[in-house]
């Protein structure tokens, strides 16, 4: 009976609230769009005000966190999804979350634009659209280095070389889509067995691992460690701001993923989330992808970005996204069986 | 429901008043219920249960034990909190000893720097530690080699951080002391040590051993610390988080948020019983300690007291510092460029301005609902079992770890059959969870100020047929002043400050900046964290010192009837 009660006055109460909400929003009713994002928060805004700018009518609401985390936290609400678009996560991700049925395909005003690698081949109209790579690299603080005598490294064989031993910070794989793109890429240049040795070698040499893809290049820039294993990206951006670093492509090839977007299947803002899409595939939103990043989805496009490693282009490897999609998981696990407790204590 | 004896003594017109007082307390106590004991029912159900929700009983309890990295941090957290109480509750009874027993200059200073590590996040005075002890420190030599990441820097951030609370218990404890027991013992031959074994210690160990509980569950509680300088060592309270923010795996979070419930329980019970022992030592005649000068003594707990000062005045200005500095350790050209938190993790500017706001809405609403209840349960007449079970339900936040309560919040508010489900994700819940988290001592310090009024108050005005909240607004209230400027002063403190209730509650529109710097420090973005944490001091401070001119201004107005 209380309950009974307490359930009636507590949905008139929700009821009123949500008239005066809309009373009081209704002239200029804004779309508030729930965008789950990987992207550096220092970039956001940016793409906010890009946005809005042309959609003066939809509000974009970010839930920004580490491309693990924003993956975890879809799985966790599968049932009951929160989201309206995946925006700026690894294509690898949006597979994996695409396998379960998550998101609905829609092909975006000017797909064909883009190059073909670039978005989801697998179904018409695609479930994910890229936007551009991430590639990884090593930042190397020359500073620090020259302290411990630390010669400068040029491939991932190099890392693990006894000189270097608890001189490397690589970001946990669990929580960071570059420390998933890492491992992903050591397993497919070397395949699985040598794979795992070569990252039980480099494990000895590894201070800690951390929580961000982002933090491992930030801390070498700081020179709390010589090494950081990181994405060129935050190098370029980090050598841009003083700090007395080099950043790497090691020769072996470099890992790298896609930033991508989806729509969620049951969105309730679908018209929203599909002027995103379209938006996040013209060619003015590829020249603001360009600004920090050297290779965006429409082909032609791109140009040279400062302070990115030379030749890194052609030392991207053969991705294959299915394949690391599918053993994501299984991968993930072993990983963490592994090494994790030599884990940052903090998230996974 | 209340004694009818109760009831038949009092007259007709008063009964009715009493069922008002009685509909408020109840009101409260329901408050309590969906506030704490259904939030913790949720969580104690959910670790018994599997993803879906079937019921697996031990199961979850199994993995944990049998998983050594889980399985691993009981210890860890056992061993890194025992040592830091260990040190705390050392350098704080000399310090307070040397503010009680010593005639040196300076004491409200000394008295106002110790207290400065309250008004930070905890988060705080690890991530200056880093700046200090870190690859690039200034005093990283002191380490001899060895790492500020890992059980070191842990214990050198709970130390600082818990230094204030435990010094305010032990400072209470030495101010009780009775002056005739050490005349006794001067005319009766004992020199100043065998005085300090006989008479000092017995009559502070209550104290001593209580404050060493705090300090206990504080750290074994407190996540902030481990977070920004445990590096590779796991502790509960960090892995709680890993659990739920990194593995989104809510069924092991709360597994291990039980077991974190498990020290705090216990050090909560044993506090409570040896504070019921604590009562009987003042007597009525007892004379108030006055220390003699004696110069080379002063001199001795002089330095020992500048020393402690310098350290935490230390981790303050290198925070500070570091906020201003461009490119730490490369270019330390001065700089505000770290106070722009636009382009940061942790939702930007406006995570300040909803730390303000919610610390606001936390300090006004916990008062009023705190004040009030605490009205009740110590002057309402009757209703002996209402006012029992109140006193129970106010004491439970107390021993819940915020981390805890934050979680059994998910639980509860996030189910969908909840009608109070509309609150999730909403500033209301943050304020809702805070005032919770701190109600038990806010409770405490309004019933110690209500003791103080004589009932006769209440008597007299019922003769004279006044309404009770009459009473309470023209006399209750004024009186208690002082003791509600205290209550709101803490609930607007701690709201600013605290981090481990709200890490799990927070949405993007409602992001706080104690969160903020958890999610910069977590990005690598240090020198912005330590800018925000700053913003934090700050603003605490501001309060503390609109607290002081409140309390002075207000107190010559409203207090002036003590003075004879």
């Amino acid at each position: 009976m209380f309950t009974k009660l307490l359930k009636r006055l507590t949905t008139v109460a929700a009821g009123g609230l949500m008239v005066l909400g809309l009373a009081a929003s209704g002239a200029f009713a804004k779309t508030d769009l729930l965008v789950y994002t990987a992207i550096e928060a220092d970039e956001l805004s940016m793409f906010k005000k890009a946005f809005e700018k042309d959609y003066p009518d939809i509000n974009i609401k970010w839930v920004r966190d580490s491309t693990g985390i924003v993956t975890s936290k879809l799985m966790a609400e599968k049932a009951n999804p929160k989201a309206d678009i995946v925006w700026g996560l690894a294509a690898t991700s949006l597979m994996m979350l695409g396998n379960e049925g998550y998101f609905q395909g829609y092909a975006p005003k000017g797909l064909k634009k883009l190059g073909k690698l670039y978005y989801d081949q697998a179904n018409n109209p695609p479930q994910w659209v890229g936007q551009r790579a991430w590639i990884a690299s090593v930042c190397f603080n020359t500073v620090e280095a020259g302290k411990y005598n630390l010669p400068l490294p040029t491939s991932w064989a190099d890392l693990t070389k006894p000189v270097y031993k608890g001189h490397v910070i690589m970001p946990n794989p669990n929580s960071s889509g570059t420390g998933f793109l890492d491992v992903s890429s050591w397993l497919q240049l070397m395949g699985e067995d040598k794979g795992w040795k070569y990252m039980d070698g480099l494990h000895t040499n590894i201070a800690r691992y951390t929580h961000s893809g982002s933090k491992p290049c930030k801390l070498a820039a700081r020179g709390e460690i010589p090494i950081g294993i990181s994405f060129a990206y935050r190098g370029a951006k980090s050598k841009n701001a003083g700090a007395p670093i080099e950043i790497i492509a090691p020769i072996e090839g470099i890992g790298w993923d896609l930033e991508s977007f989806a729509i969620v299947k049951n969105t309730k803002n679908l018209k929203a989330a599909r002027a995103l899409a379209d938006w996040s595939v013209t060619k003015k939103a590829m020249l603001i992808y360009n600004r920090e990043y050297a290779v965006v989805a429409m082909p032609g496009i791109a140009k040279p970005v400062k302070n990115f490693p030379p030749g890194i282009l052609s030392k991207m490897i053969k991705n294959d996204f299915a394949w690391a999609a599918k053993n994501r998981v299984r991968i993930l696990n072993k990983w963490r069986d592994k090494y994790d407790a030599k884990s940052e204590p903090k998230k996974k | 429901m209340a004694p009818a004896a109760a009831l038949g003594i009092v007259r007709h017109k008063v009964s009715s008043e009493d069922w008002i007082m009685r509909g408020i307390l109840g009101a409260i106590a329901l408050y309590l219920l969906v506030a704490i004991v259904l939030p913790l029912y949720a969580l104690l159900s959910k670790g018994f249960q599997d993803k879906d929700g079937n019921f697996t009983g031990l199961d979850n309890f199994t993995e944990f034990f049998t998983t050594p990295a889980l399985s691993q941090s009981v210890a860890n957290s056992l061993t890194i909190s025992s040592i830091s109480t260990v040190i705390v509750v050392s350098l704080a009874f000399v310090y307070a000893y040397a503010l009680t027993r010593s005639c040196m200059a300076f004491k409200s200073l000394f008295k106002g720097i110790a207290l400065i590590p309250i008004l930070m996040p905890s988060l705080l005075p690890a991530i200056s530690l880093i700046f200090m002890f870190g690859k690039q420190g200034f005093l990283t030599f002191m380490l001899f080699g060895n790492e500020i990441y890992g059980p070191i820097g842990i214990v050198m951030g709970e130390v600082i951080y818990i230094f204030p609370h435990v010094l305010m218990i032990i400072l209470i404890s030495m101010s009780m002391s009775d002056g005739r027991l050490y005349e006794a013992s001067q005319s009766l031959g004992a020199g100043p040590v065998r005085t300090f074994f006989t008479v000092t210690l017995p009559s502070i160990r209550y104290g001593l051993v209580s404050a060493g509980f705090v300090a206990f569950t504080l750290i074994i509680t407190d996540f902030g610390v481990p977070k920004v300088v445990g590096g590779q060592y796991n502790v509960l309270a960090t892995d709680v988080y890993k659990q739920v923010i990194g593995r989104q795996d809510f069924e092991m979070g709360a597994v291990v948020s039980m077991v974190l419930l498990v020290p705090a329980v216990i050090a909560f019970a044993a506090d409570r019983i040896i504070q019921r022992k604590q009562v009987a030592i003042l007597t009525a005649r007892a004379v108030p300690y006055a220390p003699t000068p004696s110069p080379r003594f002063d001199a001795i707990m002089t330095a020992y007291c500048a020393l402690v000062g310098i350290v935490i005045v230390g981790i303050l200005s290198v925070a500070m510092f570091a906020s201003l500095v461009k490119f730490w350790p490369y270019n330390l050209s001065l700089t505000l460029a770290n106070y722009d938190f636009s382009l940061r993790d942790g939702g930007g500017g406006d995570s300040y301005f909803n730390s303000v706001k919610m610390a606001s809405w936390t300090a006004v609403i916990g008062t009023c609902v705190i004040f009030t209840g605490a009205y009740l349960v110590e002057k309402s007449k009757g209703f002996l079992a209402g006012r029992a079970a109140m006193q129970f339900l106010v004491m439970m936040p107390m021993a819940v770890p915020g981390l805890s309560l934050g979680l059994a919040y998910i639980f509860f508010f996030n189910h969908p059959g909840n009608p109070l489900n509309f609150l999730y994700h909403t500033l209301p819940i943050l304020v809702i969870c805070t005032i919770t988290h701190f109600y038990t001592v806010s409770h405490l310090t309004a019933i110690t100020a209500l003791k103080q009024i004589d009932n006769e108050f209440e008597s007299v005005s019922a003769s004279l047929k006044v309404p009770f909240y009459k009473t309470f607004w023209r006399v209750t209230v004024p009186i208690c002043v002082p003791a509600i400027l205290d209550i709101s002063m803490y609930l607007f403190v701690n709201a600013m400050t605290t981090v481990s209730a709200v890490v799990f509650l927070y949405s993007p529109d409602t992001a706080l900046a104690s969160v903020a710097v958890l999610n910069m420090d977590d990005a690598g973005e240090q020198a912005s964290a330590a800018a925000m944490g700053i913003m934090i001091v700050l603003t605490a401070g501001g309060a503390r010192l609109l607290h002081a001119v409140l309390t002075r201004g207000l107190a010559r107005r409203t207090q002036a009837w003590r003075k004879r």
